[in-house]
């Protein structure tokens, strides 16, 4: 049978496309001039937009790509997207060429088969990047393996208003017992929400003494046990919550919108930069700063993958790839811009262009590398979804 | 009359025409995708989608929905938002009109109605969201010098997990729309003489007309109700940004399942619109065992023959809730207009602490892309929707090919199919036969919305045109056509206009068909503004959202403006 099947695929002619050779860059970008990338990537963050359209003006004029930006509300909608695609037999000229992806959406398309690759690491300025400093090489554990390119770093912080939070909270017992004394003033984005599943598995990793078991898959057989703190700390918390927990935030921004509303005067991050950026945009109060808890917290990669039946991939490739330059690098990290952290590896560049990362302010409330401390690393994939499914069951019926 | 003047075409002539295939092919363009949406989202509620190598039949999906936690409530919200907007709406605009129609307040009323209903829904959510929250603008004016509160209080106003926000939300959008439909409706039936008469007969303005006009209003407004009730249960905008969310109003459950990267979640989202689309029939049956028990109530509150002695009372109550519906709105604009050019804007500061244009300058470029796109679409949408409505009611005039009463129910049947129960089947199909995702298939499946809408709006204007016209020009050597392109649509140059422009405003305020036909490769400003409104970020969703309310109302002035130009050396013309 097996036998057979492999028979089958070697008979099967070869796609009417053939798929580009990434390492042979200079026919990449031939291809590259006049197609346009689909990129679809979250769109409720006007600063990242904004980033977007300018990466879009520098590929057309650089490259001749027109990049058009597809704003999703949850990037697993691409997903569902390609899926739906591939049922179809849409295979040569889907609607979507690059995926803003990571964590559980890369590890189900990359499952499935829906990805194009490897390509990431043929790419020109993968020269650049930090391989050994930065996860870049897996993603929630998952091995990328070259199917997406990452462009900028993220790491959990916590933005506190500090006209009513003047100190940090060094751990997720100490939020918890200022939640107590302070009731109504703390809330999460509600889960499955990106940001709302980081902060569960961010007071997991806390509340663990050694959460090194999140490295694997979770089993039936440890799930309840190791994931019994954070129902506990969660019972402490959701009465102490906004609104008691009968409802949450959408999501990160609409979050930090509770801040400058006065309503909470606490929030996760997983941007360092991110409340600078909100400051300079009028979206935060100027008295906003932000902090980590003592042990560290979590850290990954934001990638772009490109779905394998994108009919524009190699402006797709000239994208991903003019994403780890240090041009766009350095306007990623400026926090007036975006404040992302960089991919790249200061000791790869040229004197200027290090030069350029280590003259950019880093903003009023962004913490220093130093002071951003110990990066822990994700769970695998499969705590958070089931955690996620969890919480909905317990949290998101509530009422 | 009208057959014995136009003789029955011979037919020849009548298999070279195109005209009257027009009907027919109205109804296919209004009930086709309809029908094709509906079966393919039944073949996977009975968990078969072969191209996922899933055949059925299996009952697997709908167990799975039932197993689900938050079925009954979200089910449950769905049927109380969508009773409690429909009834709530209903009893203002009967009560206003019956209290009110011919007086002062009722013409200022009457005048804001276009403007109201331009208004998407969207919009109108996002602004009554930040009006009426604990740290909204409301709490804002008077705090802290009344209140005494320096930070907002901890209450669940927006969001509430009843979903009373939600449905006082659709309320503000639909008192508008059936209050026009009862305008209408007013036209048909002598009104005044009834009022006239029962007041004469010692009955109070409110208690006279409620017992001699309601019954004839109410059976000509009974399908837009119907309408309102079917929209109000399966909404997904408002419902994102003014309903609870733990758990959510079924429909929004349903878009979250069609988007989980889990293909079995798309049976599992198939099997809940059926399950809406069984609440909304449900409901729908609920109404009008309703209505049969409000007429032999009413029945016998005509024959008790009661003068009215609360009239004074209940029309004010009534004329308060309009009011405040059309307040909440314009407010709620405003407030979105401040946003727009805001700096920081903190609690509890009634103002912004700065006005600034740099909101405009960074969001223009993308919202002004947006506009086109959306008006692009929504001029195609509208002006096909005209041509086939003009072509229909022309068909009928020509050749006696009218509706009968039961045939009108399929007008309104696209509007009373929830969009969340056809609108994922009609995705899927339109991948399956491999059609080119853009703005064709968005542009039809806007056709079918706009359709219905726009036939309503022409249809009394077209048929009360005077035929005696149309004889003198016959009379005066003028074929069919030339009769129709010089005298009957130039004299009816407003209501198309107004027509059209209500195409272009339903067009404008599509969320779901944009959204899932358009594969998220067709950006409009309502996908956009929805998108923010994930985000939060207030200043960018009034830029956005006073974008998309002009795109709205524009068309509206114009419709007003343009026949008073054209038109300005011939006064006598009724319409003109």
């Amino acid at each position: 049978m097996k036998h057979l099947a492999v028979l089958a695929a070697l008979l099967t002619p070869l796609p009417a496309i053939a798929n580009p050779d990434p390492s042979d860059w200079t026919a990449v970008t031939e291809e590259a001039e006049g197609q346009t990338v689909f990129w679809n990537a979250w769109g409720g963050s006007t600063t990242t937009n904004d980033f977007i359209a300018w990466v879009g003006e520098r590929v057309a004029e650089d490259y001749g790509v027109t990049l058009e930006h597809v704003k999703l509300t949850d990037t697993a909608d691409a997903v569902t997207r390609v899926l739906a695609e591939k049922q179809a037999g849409e295979d040569d000229d889907g609607a979507i060429d690059m995926i803003w992806i990571n964590g559980a959406n890369f590890a189900a398309m990359k499952e499935a088969d829906l990805l194009f690759g490897p390509f990431a690491e043929q790419l020109p300025n993968w020269a650049f990047v930090d391989v050994e400093g930065k996860t870049v090489q897996t993603d929630f554990t998952v091995p990328v393996e070259g199917y997406e390119a990452p462009w900028a770093m993220a790491q959990v912080v916590f933005i506190h208003d500090t006209a009513d939070l003047a100190e940090p909270l060094g751990s997720m017992n100490a939020i918890l017992e200022w939640s107590q004394a302070n009731p109504g003033r703390f809330t999460y984005p509600q889960p499955p929400d990106f940001l709302g599943t980081t902060f569960l598995k961010q007071a997991l990793v806390d509340l663990l003494d050694d959460p090194s078991v999140l490295a694997d898959p979770a089993t039936d057989e440890n799930y309840a046990e190791v994931t019994a703190p954070l129902w506990a700390f969660l019972e402490d918390l959701t009465p102490t919550l906004w609104r008691e927990g009968r409802a949450y935030p959408a999501s990160g921004p609409a979050q930090l919108q509770l801040i400058a509303d006065g309503e909470v005067d606490l929030a996760i991050s997983f941007s360092p930069g991110e409340a600078t950026a909100a400051i300079a945009n009028n979206q935060l109060p100027p008295s906003v700063r932000t902090f980590v808890l003592d042990k560290g917290t979590i850290g990954n990669a934001s990638f772009v993958a490109i779905p394998y039946n994108s009919g524009s991939k190699e402006a797709a490739m000239v994208v991903a790839n003019f994403l780890m330059s240090p041009e766009a690098q350095v306007r990623a990290q400026n926090p007036e811009i975006l404040g992302y952290g960089t991919v790249l590896d200061m000791q790869a560049l040229s004197d200027d262009d290090r030069a350029a990362f280590e003259n950019l302010e880093l903003g009023i409330a962004t913490l220093s590398p130093a002071e951003l401390g110990t990066v822990q690393d994700e769970p695998h994939p499969s705590w958070m979804t089931r955690i996620a499914d969890d919480w909905a069951d317990r949290y998101g019926v509530a009422q | 009359m009208r057959r014995g003047l136009w003789a029955a075409p011979s037919k020849r002539m009548r298999r070279r025409r195109f005209l009257p295939l027009l009907p027919a092919l109205t109804l296919l363009a209004m009930l086709g995708p309809v029908a094709a949406g509906l079966w393919w989202t039944l073949l996977p509620a009975f968990g078969h989608l072969p191209a996922a190598g899933l055949t059925g039949p299996s009952i697997d999906p709908f167990n799975a929905l039932f197993d689900w936690q938050g079925l009954p409530r979200a089910a449950f919200l769905s049927l109380s938002t969508g009773l409690i907007a429909t009834a709530v709406s209903l009893l203002i605009v009967t009560l206003v009109t019956a209290g009110w129609s011919g007086t002062k307040p009722f013409r200022v009323l009457e005048r804001l109605l276009s403007p109201l209903l331009s208004v998407p829904h969207a919009a109108a959510a996002f602004g009554l969201a930040f009006l009426i929250a604990p740290s909204g603008w409301l709490s804002r004016m008077v705090s802290p010098g009344l209140t005494g509160w320096e930070r907002p209080p901890d209450l669940l106003i927006v969001q509430d997990t009843w979903g009373l926000t939600m449905a006082a939300g659709l309320v503000a959008k639909e008192v508008p729309f059936l209050l026009l439909i009862t305008l209408a409706a007013l036209g048909q039936t002598d009104a005044r003489q009834s009022v006239n008469v029962a007041q004469a007969l010692g009955y109070g303005r409110l208690t006279g007309w409620l017992k001699t006009v309601f019954p004839r209003v109410y059976a000509q407004i009974r399908p837009p109700v119907y309408v309102v009730l079917a929209y109000s249960m399966s909404v997904v905008d408002v419902a994102v940004i003014l309903g609870p969310n733990t758990p959510p109003p079924l429909s929004v459950q349903i878009v979250k399942w069609m988007s989980d990267p889990d293909l079995a979640m798309r049976l599992v989202a198939a099997a809940g619109a059926l399950l809406q689309l069984g609440l909304v029939i449900g409901a729908l049956v609920l109404w009008r065992a309703g209505e049969s028990l409000v007429a032999f109530l009413g029945e016998r509150w005509i024959c008790a023959g009661r003068r009215g002695r609360w009239d004074g009372v209940v029309a004010g109550t009534a004329l308060f809730g309009g009011a405040a519906a059309a307040l909440a709105v314009l407010l709620g604009l405003l407030v979105l207009a401040i946003w727009s050019f805001a700096g920081f804007w903190g609690y509890p500061d009634a103002l912004p602490n700065g006005f600034t244009m740099r909101n405009w300058m960074r969001h223009g470029d993308g919202a002004l892309e947006a506009l086109g796109e959306t008006a692009f679409i929504a001029l195609v949408a509208a002006t096909a929707a005209v041509l086939l409505t003009i072509g229909c009611l022309e068909a009928e005039y020509r050749y006696g090919l009218r509706l009968r009463a039961r045939t009108v129910w399929l007008l309104y049947l696209p509007l009373l199919v929830p969009q969340i129960a056809f609108l994922p089947g009609l995705q899927t199909l339109l991948l399956g036969v491999g059609a080119e995702i853009g703005r064709i298939p968005v542009i039809v499946a806007h056709l079918v919305f706009v359709l219905p809408y726009v036939f309503l709006s022409l249809a009394d204007p077209y048929r009360a045109w005077d035929g005696r016209m149309g004889t003198i020009a016959s009379a005066l050597g003028a074929g069919p056509e030339r009769v129709l392109w010089h005298v009957r649509l130039p004299m009816l140059l407003r209501p198309i206009l107004t027509a059209f422009a209500v195409g272009l405003a339903v067009s404008v305020g599509q969320y779901l068909p944009t959204l899932l036909i358009g594969g998220g490769r067709v950006a409009t400003l309502t996908t956009e503004a929805v998108a923010l409104a994930s985000g939060g970020d207030r200043q960018a969703i009034g830029v956005y959202a006073l974008m998309q309310t002009g795109a709205a109302l524009i068309p509206f002035a114009l419709a007003l403006l343009v026949p008073a130009l054209v038109w300005r050396n011939r006064r006598g013309l009724r319409y003109g």
